[in-house]
């Protein structure tokens, strides 16, 4: 009985520190995931909505959870699947298109670091940064994802791989794609 | 271990950003864009009961849509149906009619032809008078002469 009521109290106390180890980990990352699919939907509700449902699913797999990798990268190909999933959902089912929130590009583009000097500048950066938003746009997905991570959350090509599944050399393919594409559209706009 | 050819390899998208200056800036921009954006959504008031009721008004909106289409198509295919009873209807009251008059006509015609024939019959019957009654019907025909 004496070993059962301290078995109890062990299983007990690691739940509660497995729990709490799992709210930092949200504490921290939670911002990025969030930024990451943002960028990716461009539709708020839907970024909010996937984030929930990574963490969700991490949540529920927390424990299977080994730390091989980085609790980032491992929550961050976790909302690459929910997301290829989403696009894959509402391939199928037509009619969802229509209910589509996602931002327009030029709304998408209003958002600039308050650090612009002059109002001169300002536009010039909106223009830049509206160019960018419709290379983005015609990427791939595949594409867009790589490009995402690389060009706004920043990580290393080696990182991109592990999160992507892809190999580092199909991944800087992706990106020299990517990028030839931006720089087509900032020399056609020039 | 990564080989020193593939680590080359691995940072010429980055070589490329940095050869193209403008690239690099517009990279520069974009990320500080989408930063700038994510934090002031991130960081804004979240209304549960704003989603909810956005929510429960869309899927209002939905069964209305869906109630509304249900309710046209089976006003439409009822009044189709009664159309097609109305009509059959008609086609059948009229046939009655066609058949009616026709059965009419062709009872009148009888009636004629019946009638044509007992006068030519009485006509002939009057005229055929037997041989025994010869003379008195020559008096009769005499008496009514004079």
């Amino acid at each position: 009985m004496a070993a059962c009521t301290t078995l109890d109290a062990m299983t007990i106390g690691r739940a509660e520190e497995n729990a709490q180890e799992f709210a930092d980990v949200v504490q921290s990352h939670r911002p990025q995931i969030f930024r990451f699919l943002l960028a990716s939907t461009r539709d708020i509700d839907l970024a909010e909505t996937l984030t929930q449902e990574c963490f969700l699913k991490a949540y529920r797999n927390w424990s299977s959870f080994r730390g091989e990798s980085s609790a980032m990268t491992w929550l961050m190909r976790i909302a690459i699947n929910l997301q290829k999933d989403h696009w894959r959902n509402r391939r199928m089912q037509f009619w969802r298109l229509t209910r589509t929130n996602a931002v327009d590009l030029d709304e998408a583009s209003e958002w600039l670091p308050s650090g612009e000097s002059s109002q001169e500048h300002r536009l010039l950066a909106r223009e830049r940064v509206q160019q960018v938003w419709r290379a983005v746009d015609g990427l791939s997905e595949r594409q867009r994802t790589v490009f995402l991570l690389r060009y706004v959350e920043e990580l290393e090509l080696a990182q991109i791989a592990e999160t992507t599944g892809l190999s580092e050399g199909t991944v800087k393919a992706h990106l020299s794609r990517a990028l030839s594409r931006v720089r087509t559209e900032l020399g056609g706009r020039r | 271990m990564t080989s020193p050819k593939a680590t080359n390899r691995a940072e010429e998208p980055v070589e490329m950003e940095s050869v193209d200056p403008a690239l690099k800036q517009a990279l520069g921009d974009f990320k500080a864009s989408v930063h700038a954006w994510s934090d002031a959504v991130y960081a804004r008031p979240r209304s549960v009961s704003k989603a909810v009721v956005r929510k429960s008004w869309q899927l209002a909106a939905g069964w209305s849509l869906a109630a509304l289409l249900i309710a046209g198509t089976m006003s439409g295919g009822y009044y189709e149906h009664h159309q097609r009873v109305v009509a059959a209807q008609r086609a059948a009251e009229r046939t009655a009619e066609q058949q009616r008059q026709a059965a009419l006509e062709r009872a009148q015609k009888q009636a004629e032809e019946d009638e044509e024939m007992l006068a030519t019959v009485d006509t002939a019957v009057s005229r055929e008078v037997p041989a025994a009654m010869e003379p008195l019907a020559q008096l009769s025909e005499e008496s009514t002469s004079r």
